[in-house]
């Protein structure tokens, strides 16, 4: 338990702890005592472990500090300042004022770790299982795994998983009950506050920027309940009403998004009409014209519903939309951005750039009209009558259209390449000479001539030896009559096998996507994956495979046939790039 | 697939055909045939338009000289891309398949902010704006101190398109919105008058009703098509009202306080120009004198300025003597205007007739009829001659002068009434003078006449019998079609009552009732708790929405609905509406489901559709009476009741009845949707409402129906909506509510007919009704 390397933010002296006197420290990322005329800490708690901190009561002849930590033991701090109850005070206060700042830091912390990975195991037992085969077996380190491979569940799933919706009715779920002397009491429970943050965003701000520094928490939410915000057949009330503000901060976003429009021409009222009526024309029954007459308090109560219903209905398009467009806006940028950089060469960032953001925004003139029409393509396509008889150009030019329109891609090049990274790769690094690329060439087609020749002359031995097999009574027929390779195969192999598969597949993933290594990273993490199948190799799959041997002889190798073939591609894939490096290299 | 009907070769871009749309096409034929006009009813989501399109375009085909060219008449600027979208797949499957396509021409007209490209004016929201900025930089004068002066900003497309657009034709083809806009980019050339050329030569012209229907636009718009069309009105079962608004006019006092400082600024412009340049308003003089049209009249640019009067009323002869010189004609507007400042100033009701107007201007302050019938014509002319390019400042003095040629031309079929405050506030003075139509076929006269064939169609014409008294014409056929399903798949109900049996009615005795209230709410909770996704209720108007909402925040029903969907309510402003809209669209696409309250005759009501899952229950609450203390309204009710015979009490059912069908077919928008309507009034059963349903509605509203209590409606709906839900496809229909080619064949075209009418029987129910 070294003091040494954090910094000591506050040290009071004369506290009592357990009836000793001593020393109280407020360090960087924990709260120590030490006894007078020791060189040990006796007390340490780290922040990450305390839940609360508790003070006595005012006019209390004791000045206490008390940490609850999250395992429920508490240690009391006696503040025992000679010089009198007010110095004992003020110390007191310095210790809480500052453990009141330190501690909020630490308390997010608090979930993460041991106890996270914990529970992200317990719900994916995939992961578990991966987990087993892989960090037990010793194939991985337990940082390499929860780095790499479940880093996905870590921070994506965690957010995405489970986000409890907020309910149309959570204010009204909130019922007051008296108290039993005129007074009313509203139960606040964690979700509901839940809700109204969610819903309502301007009130976490003011609940941030408010409490505890200037009310407690309490006082916070009686307010709530008194605004305008609750009872939404209020006007908005006197300036004092810390509310007013979020309610005017509401209404401007409302405000904004009403002047941006409804996205869909369909729904836009204010474009309907084609050619309005002269002004002053027009006044049929005079009831349509007939406007403002109603009850203000009643429209703003209207508008109120509205604005409730828009914001929840924002809390649960906010998981879904946001990241989409954001891929979508990437790829706007991204992919002209380096088209041009690497066609123009040197020509500038600038430039590029420009290019960028003004085909950005041709593609937005262009896609309203786009959109617009697919819109009125379905409002016009019955079901029933069947696709308009278009066949042809014209249709599949429609279908793609709609396709590319939900069409995301978080890397251009990889599409527009397709999966086999070689050539793109090639063109980054090592340009290769005109005979090399010729070279190349002949060899690949070489390899697709003897495949093609493989292919169509079998000898007929071999065939009629196959035919046999696969007719009935045949070696392969068995399987297809009454027994397949499920039926064969006892239940904890087929167990053993998927998590096998599963395993392999997660480590080929990630092998698979250092390619191509662009980067001193990638290489790294290229030749450690290497690594690891070589591993995964010798710890799991040879052991299975004779063990499968031993018990399975009718089926031996076939089982694991596919997996050796698949960690074969792997390693020659390696080879190859070794290869190819070292020759780079000298 | 190509069908035969009655000899015609009809090109149908569809590989199936529902029986209606056949029977449909049969009447629409036998009208061509014999050039007249007809009225024909189709539920919605039949496919009406791709019915209309392909037959008459067939007919077009094959008889040339018959019919050259088709008008189609839409309400909204989505309806109207939509039809052209139809008419573009049309299009495309006769090019697929028909050995030689025909070259017709179809195109969109819109108004300038629709359409307009140029970067700056197209910027603007509002269509006015956007037409004043176009008329800044495109009237003629300007457009000749552009010649002088190259400073001045003109429009670079508009002068593209009269260097090169105006004598080419646009190549064959159909063209919406944008691929006008996309034609006139590529060639420099302004949209908007590349179309208002174009519509003269193409075959098929899509618009709006008021290219027609108003004669401020008509006339300079409509003007050179030929008597060989077909004219359509889609969606036409408020046309009376857009005919009575088109020609109505209200002044306030604001009007004539602004017009008061148009007339000044005018007075001293005339004399700035009398001070540097005479010739100007001598010239004028000298045109009026001789009797001459102005030259740029015809100027197409100039538009705006167009008279408010139908095209047969406009005299032809010469401004007369008193008003020819700019500054007698101001006086004379001067001396309009104090008058009607005394005839605001008022302290009871006044209403007259244009005749007795016209006396009385004449006894008080000396103006004729003939003067005032000139006064549009001639404030537009001043307006040129002193070139102002920004009309916005004189839009009130021009509405008066229509007022003053609207009020001399017309003296039957107007009323004119002063009411010196509003009704719901009788301590405010808020004096108006509403210069009111009452006559809807006054503005549709001219285009029965002029046009051989009207086609005066939608999903809600019932009663029929109506159209033809009040538009006064003779239609050579009149047809309602129901719609033929497989499955039953709207249910239509009438809520009488309560849980409670309280009689829940929105008249005006009970609708302020709390239990009425209650129980309308609990109508909704319930319904809101059995009908998945999307669900719309319409109330009677604005002001009966906000207190309902009010009453039912209060009685805690908006947190149990809270419960269970979201709440999304009507306002009166379109943006906001628009917006919460959006999101009732977006809370119905993400399951979550939503209600929205919306009132009939507002614009959701009109123009939304609430087709699948955007819409599984309307509910009308209560029955949508127009706001009967209106004097307008009484003003025309009397003239109904005198011209044409119609009782007040009729007129005001049908009215009531065709905007509750408007609003609960919002909601079935095609064979495969499925909903229910809820009429929650006891009134809706009896017989005068229920039988002014819309027959395809009727027949499904059967007697057991018809009064029920919100339980019983909602176990109804409950085993209804179990139905629904199961896989239904088109093996399904086919046969009984969609045809193949074959079978189509097969049936006897009678049969076919009949079935599609919905009776058994033989015709003559269209008579009867």
């Amino acid at each position: 338990m070294t003091t040494s390397s954090e910094d000591v933010l506050l040290q009071m002296g004369e506290v009592r702890y357990k009836k000793g006197d001593g020393t109280l420290y407020v360090m960087n990322e924990r709260v120590a005592w030490m006894a007078e005329h020791r060189d040990t800490v006796t007390v340490s708690h780290r922040y990450a472990d305390i839940k609360t901190q508790k003070i006595s009561p005012e006019g209390k002849p004791k000045v206490q500090l008390q940490v609850v930590l999250h395992d429920g033991n508490t240690s009391t701090f006696h503040f025992v300042n000679r010089q009198g109850q007010a110095a004992m005070l003020a110390d007191r206060d310095k210790v809480k004022e500052l453990l009141q700042q330190l501690l909020p830091n630490f308390k997010r912390k608090v979930d993460k770790d041991l106890e996270d990975k914990n529970r992200i195991l317990v719900e994916n037992p995939n992961l578990l299982q991966l987990y087993k085969d892989l960090v037990i077996t010793k194939v991985l380190t337990s940082d390499e795994f929860w780095a790499t491979h479940a880093k996905d569940h870590a921070l994506k799933k965690m957010g995405k998983s489970q986000e409890i919706g907020v309910s149309g009715a959570f204010l009204a779920d909130i019922k007051p009950q008296t108290d039993g002397c005129n007074g009313l009491k509203y139960n606040l429970t964690s979700d509901v506050i839940h809700c109204i943050f969610k819903t309502y965003p301007a009130v976490k701000r003011k609940h941030f920027e408010n409490v505890p520094a200037k009310m407690p928490e309490a006082e916070f939410w009686t307010k709530f309940f008194q605004s305008h915000y609750f009872h939404r057949d209020r006007l908005t009330a006197g300036t004092k009403d810390i509310f007013t503000e979020c309610g005017k901060i509401d209404d401007q976003a409302l405000k904004a998004a009403v002047q941006q429009g409804a996205g869909d021409p369909l729904l836009d009222l204010k474009k309907f009409e084609d050619v309005p009526l002269e002004e002053g024309f027009g006044s049929v029954a005079g009831d349509r014209n007939v406007v403002n007459s109603g009850n203000i308090v009643h429209q703003n109560m209207i508008k109120r519903f509205n604005q409730h219903s828009i914001m929840v209905l924002k809390t649960c398009a906010n998981v879904t939309s946001a990241p989409s467009n954001m891929t979508n806006g990437t790829n706007n940028a991204n992919g002209p951005v380096s088209q041009s950089a690497y066609t123009n060469g040197m020509n500038g960032k600038g430039q590029a750039t420009a290019t960028a953001t003004k085909s950005s925004a041709d593609q937005v003139d262009k896609d309203e009209p786009q959109s617009k029409k697919q819109r009125l393509m379905e409002k016009i396509h019955y079901e029933d009558l069947g696709d308009p008889l278009l066949e042809g150009n014209d249709d599949t030019a429609n279908g793609e259209k709609a396709k590319s329109k939900q069409f995301e891609l978080s890397k251009v090049e990889r599409y527009l390449n397709g999966p086999v990274q070689n050539s793109m790769y090639d063109n980054h690094n090592d340009p290769m000479s005109l005979e090399e690329v010729q070279y190349k060439l002949v060899r690949n087609s070489e390899s697709w001539l003897n495949r093609n020749v493989q292919r169509t002359f079998i000898c007929s031995k071999a065939a009629v030896n196959a035919l046999g097999e696969l007719s009935p009574g045949g070696s392969m027929m068995r399987g297809f009559q009454e027994q397949s390779a499920g039926q064969l195969v006892p239940n904890d192999f087929q167990r053993e096998l998927r998590h096998l598969y599963l395993s392999l597949s997660e480590l080929l993933k990630h092998f698979w996507s250092c390619f191509p290594p662009t980067s001193e990273e990638l290489e790294a993490k290229l030749q450690r994956m290497h690594e690891t199948l070589q591993r995964f190799k010798m710890a799991k799959l040879v052991p299975f495979e004779n063990r499968a041997m031993h018990e399975l002889s009718p089926l031996r190798s076939s089982l694991t046939q596919h997996m050796n073939q698949l960690l074969r591609t792997a390693n020659s894939k390696f080879a190859t790039w070794k290869e190819r490096k070292l020759r780079n290299t000298r | 697939m190509k069908l035969s009907v009655d000899g015609l070769l009809v090109y149908f871009p569809y590989e199936y055909i529902y029986p209606e749309q056949y029977a449909y096409m049969l009447e629409l034929k036998r009208s061509l045939d014999a050039k007249g006009h007809c009225l024909l009813e189709m539920p919605s989501g039949t496919g009406k338009t791709a019915t209309l399109l392909s037959l008459i375009v067939a007919y077009m085909v094959e008889h040339p000289e018959t019919v050259r060219k088709l008008i189609y008449c839409s309400r909204t600027v989505p309806e109207i891309e939509k039809v052209i979208a139809e008419l573009q797949n049309l299009m495309v499957y006769y090019e697929r398949n028909c050995p030689n396509p025909p070259p017709l021409t179809g195109l969109v007209l819109s108004s300038r902010k629709n359409m307009c490209i140029h970067p700056e004016v197209s910027k603007e929201r509002e269509g006015k704006a956007v037409d004043g900025k176009c008329y800044g930089l495109t009237a003629s004068y300007i457009r000749e101190r552009h010649e002088m002066d190259a400073e001045t900003p003109i429009c670079q497309y508009f002068e593209g398109f009269s260097m090169e657009g105006k004598e080419s034709t646009l190549p064959v083809g159909v063209y919406s919105i944008d691929d006008l806009k996309e034609y006139g980019r590529a060639r420099n050339w302004c949209p908007y008058f590349l179309a208002r050329y174009a519509i003269a030569h193409a075959h098929i012209v899509v618009y709006s009703y008021h290219y027609l229907l108003d004669p401020k636009i008509a006339q300079v718009v409509s003007k050179e098509m030929s008597r060989e069309s077909c004219v359509v009105f889609d969606e036409a079962h408020n046309i009376d009202n857009v005919c009575i608004d088109s020609m109505s006019v209200k002044i306030n006092r604001r009007t004539v306080e602004r017009s008061t400082n148009a007339l000044n600024q005018l007075t001293k412009l005339v004399q700035d120009i009398r001070e540097e340049d005479t010739n100007r308003l001598n010239e004028e003089y000298q045109r009026m004198v001789q009797g001459l049209k102005d030259a740029s009249v015809q100027r197409d640019t100039d538009m705006i300025l167009a008279n408010p009067v139908l095209p047969n009323d406009v005299l032809t002869e010469v401004v007369p003597g008193n008003i020819r010189n700019a500054d007698h004609f101001l006086s004379f507007l001067r001396r309009f205007i104090e008058y009607i400042k005394t005839r605001l100033r008022v302290h009871h009701v006044v209403q007259e007739s244009p005749a007795g107007f016209l006396k009385d201007i004449s006894t008080k302050i000396c103006i004729e009829r003939k003067p005032l019938r000139f006064c549009a014509e001639r404030l537009s002319s001043l307006l040129r001659t002193l070139e102002i390019s920004d009309l916005t400042e004189y839009g009130a003095l021009t509405l008066i002068t229509h007022f003053a040629t609207l009020v001399s031309t017309y003296t039957k079929g107007f009323t004119i009434i002063i009411e010196p405050f509003d009704d719901k506030t009788p301590t405010v003075s808020n004096p108006i003078l509403h210069f009111s139509c009452l006559d809807s076929s006054i503005a549709m006269a001219p285009v029965f006449s002029r046009f051989q064939t009207v086609v005066i169609t939608s999903g809600t014409l019932s009663p029929m019998d109506m159209y033809p008294k009040i538009l006064d014409f003779d239609p050579v056929v009149m047809s309602s079609f129901t719609m033929t399903l497989a499955r039953p798949c709207l249910l239509p109900m009438i809520v009488s009552k309560g849980n409670d049996q309280v009689t829940i009615s929105s008249k005006f005795e009970t609708r302020e009732d709390t239990a009425v209230i209650r129980n309308y709410g609990q109508l909704l909770v319930e319904v809101a708790k059995t009908v998945p996704d999307g669900i719309v209720c319409f109330f009677t108007s604005y002001l009966y929405l906000e207190s309902v909402v009010a009453s039912w925040y209060d009685q805690g029903i908006v947190d149990t609905l809270l419960r269970y969907k979201l709440l999304f309510i009507e306002t009166q402003d379109n943006a906001e509406t628009s917006y919460a809209l959006m999101n009732y669209v977006k809370a119905c696409d993400c399951g979550r489901g939503a209600v929205l309250l919306a009132v009939a005759r507002g614009k959701v009501s009109e123009g939304v559709d609430f087709d699948h899952h955007y819409g599984r229950a309307v509910l009308m609450f209560g029955i949508p009476y127009v706001y009967t203390q209106s004097r307008i309204l009484k003003a025309r009710l009397d003239y109904l009741r005198d011209q044409f015979q119609i009782r007040e009490n009729d007129f005001l059912t049908f009215d009531a009845m065709r905007h509750a069908a408007q609003c609960v077919g919002r909601a079935l928008r095609g064979k495969t949707d499925y909903g229910i309507m809820i009429f929650a009034d006891k009134r809706f059963s009896r017989h005068d409402k229920r039988s002014r349903l819309p027959k395809w509605i009727q027949e499904h509203l059967v007697d057991s129906f018809c009064n029920l209590s919100t339980e019983e409606a909602v176990q109804l709906a409950r085993r209804w909506l179990r139905r629904m839900a199961q896989p239904f496809t088109r093996e399904d229909q086919l046969g009984i509510s969609l045809l193949t080619l074959a079978q189509l064949e097969n049936m006897e075209q009678e049969k076919l007919e009949r079935q599609a009418q919905g009776k058994q029987g033989v015709g003559g129910e269209v008579q009867e009704l």
